[in-house]
């Protein structure tokens, strides 16, 4: 073991740490939305797709590459896009009767 | 080496980023905010990648790029609520695809492995292990959320010896691979036992579930990524596969709680449930039958009406309606909140979001712990569709395959009404004693039905 893998350890415990921290605050009202936010974000795996698509290594390698990134870029636009309308709807109730929404 | 720089400054900020954004969820106010910060944090990892020296044609990034957002669009956009459950479960396969797909990319251009090295090597293995599992497993939970496979668990004789022995020579093949990495024979043979393990994970796993299978591919998934993060020494990779791969194991304990699951369980997903089976029966017990325009007087009366959502309303779809009939009831004078056990439904949050959808202000929305004691003051508890999450025998019944699991205290109230399809039990397939509560009276129908006949009544009695 190198010294660049004991650093990707620290990296991965650090950030499952602070993940645990966050995370178990998120009210179970918002479960769902975390779970397509989580989502996205770990379609930053397009990342490492986008070098294998386009370093031109080897046939296989461009074309596993071209599919990686079209699987992660589904996951990043469809991802964020459906946790923001998710998000969007929850609303706080107004006290008084009149809501302003559409509520009728 | 500017560049190298400049890449690596991208990620930082990208995953600082996406820390506050999943911080922003804590409180429904400010998510949305820090959700589409964590978004600009993505498209600034992506650009930072675009001048990596190692890519030299962008073609087929750009094809990728096309594809992917012209299939993501529609999948975000135009998904309905209703089936948030199952594009949830398809979007953990894209996921594990594309680190999977990279996972082989990798080991095949590096001399079909003779060029790894044995730390790359076990990052690669745990890469494609949790990678290929997630594919099938999350396809299957697609397809049975879908309707497309049978939701039914599937069972046979030996299906657990079956499993272990499947996940026990994938990880014999990764412990080989890591003493001797060029062996593309057994790295292939490794990709196919994980498909393989993925079916047979989820193929005996039945809807009520779904919660736990779901947190368990979600965690998967972003392992998968932390993996390839690993493998291609990138650390922004591994941050966020570690969050989503926190993020899914602490719902699937939650979930587990909430369902009085054991902690092992949860680690081989619902692996080996046992076969529930009924332990009441429903002899010599009668059940009150009661009338929509019954029903109706008694909620247009009522000060304080606890709704009791699951899955039968998301089934029915009936969550506008159930806003309807409640602000009808707050038009009396009446107070109405909401129910909301952990495992209502197909996914963690799976109510919420669909009363969300509806319109019903979020504050209305309650947790077990917070509901719980105010059942006794509620003069109707309108059980919409769930059934063991409000079954007493998970409290007084020591022989109840769901006994222990924490449930909504219903039978409290001062009276129940149970909108329900027929007498037929719910998923665990136990006998519901709540159903046979003097207190309790049953409206038989599909909910949406009963509900807008309810609605109708409603107005009709005030």
């Amino acid at each position: 073991m190198n010294g660049a893998g004991l650093v990707q350890i620290y990296v991965f415990v650090l950030a499952g740490f602070v993940g645990y921290l966050v995370i178990t605050r998120v009210p179970s009202l918002l479960h769902t939305p975390l779970m397509s936010a989580t989502n996205a974000i770990s379609a930053i795996s397009l990342v490492g797709s986008l070098v294998a698509a386009g370093s031109d290594q080897n046939r296989l390698a461009t074309i596993l590459g071209f599919v990686a990134v079209t699987s992660a870029t589904i996951n990043v636009v469809g991802g964020f896009l459906i946790t923001d309308r998710m998000l969007r709807m929850f609303k706080r109730g107004e006290k008084p009767g009149g809501k302003g929404e559409a509520g009728k | 080496m500017t560049r190298e720089v400049l890449i690596q400054a991208s990620y930082l900020l990208a995953s600082v980023l996406f820390i506050l954004g999943l911080r922003s969820l804590t409180h429904p106010d400010s998510a949305r905010r820090g959700m589409q910060l964590a978004a600009v944090g993505m498209l600034v990892a992506v650009v930072g990648t675009l001048i990596h020296h190692q890519i030299v044609r962008y073609d087929w990034i750009i094809a990728g790029l096309v594809v992917g957002t012209v299939i993501g669009y529609p999948m975000g956009m135009w998904v309905p609520m209703t089936a948030m459950p199952q594009r949830i479960a398809i979007s953990h396969m894209f996921g594990a695809l594309a680190a999977t797909l990279v996972g082989i990319a990798e080991y095949w251009t590096r001399g079909h492995g003779l060029e790894v090295g044995r730390p790359e090597m076990a990052a690669l293995g745990f890469e494609v292990m949790f990678g290929s599992l997630t594919i099938t497993g999350s396809f299957m939970a697609f397809g049975k959320l879908q309707g497309i496979l049978p939701g039914v668990p599937v069972t046979f004789r030996g299906q657990n010896v079956l499993s272990l022995s499947l996940f026990a020579a994938m990880v014999a093949l990764a412990v080989w691979l890591v003493v001797a990495p060029g062996n593309p024979a057994a790295f292939y043979a490794m990709v196919a036992l994980g498909l393989v393990f993925g079916v047979s994970l989820v193929l005996p796993i039945g809807g009520a579930d779904m919660p736990v299978v779901i947190s368990l591919l979600n965690s998967y998934a972003g392992l998968a990524s932390s993996a390839t993060g690993f493998a291609i020494g990138n650390n922004v990779l591994i941050i966020a596969g570690a969050l989503d791969g926190a993020s899914g194991f602490i719902l699937s304990i939650i979930m587990s709680r909430a369902m009085n699951r054991s902690f092992r369980n949860v680690l081989f997903g619902a692996f080996g449930a046992p076969p529930p089976m009924s332990v009441k029966t429903s002899v010599g017990l009668t059940v009150r039958s009661i009338t929509a325009e019954d029903a109706a007087i008694q909620l247009a009366w009522a000060r304080k009406v606890i709704v009791v959502p699951g899955y039968g309303m998301a089934v029915a779809q009936a969550q506008h309606q159930v806003r309807e009939l409640a602000e009808l009831v707050e038009k009396n004078g009446g107070e109405v909140v909401y129910a909301i056990h952990p495992v209502a439904g197909r996914m963690p949050g799976h109510m919420n979001v669909l009363l969300a959808e509806a319109n019903v202000p979020y504050d209305k929305l309650k947790e077990m712990e917070e509901i719980n004691p105010e059942f006794k003051n509620a003069d109707v508890a309108l059980v919409i569709g769930a059934n063991d999450v409000v079954n007493p025998a998970a409290r007084n019944d020591p022989g109840s395959p769901i006994h222990g699991m924490p449930i909504l205290a219903v039978d409290q109230a001062k009276s129940i009404i149970v909108l329900k399809r027929s007498m037929r039990p719910g998923f665990a397939g136990i006998e519901n004693e709540l159903f046979y509560d003097a207190k309790t009276s049953m409206l038989f129908g599909d909910a949406k039905a009963s509900l807008t006949k309810l609605v109708a009544e409603v107005k009709q009695a005030a």
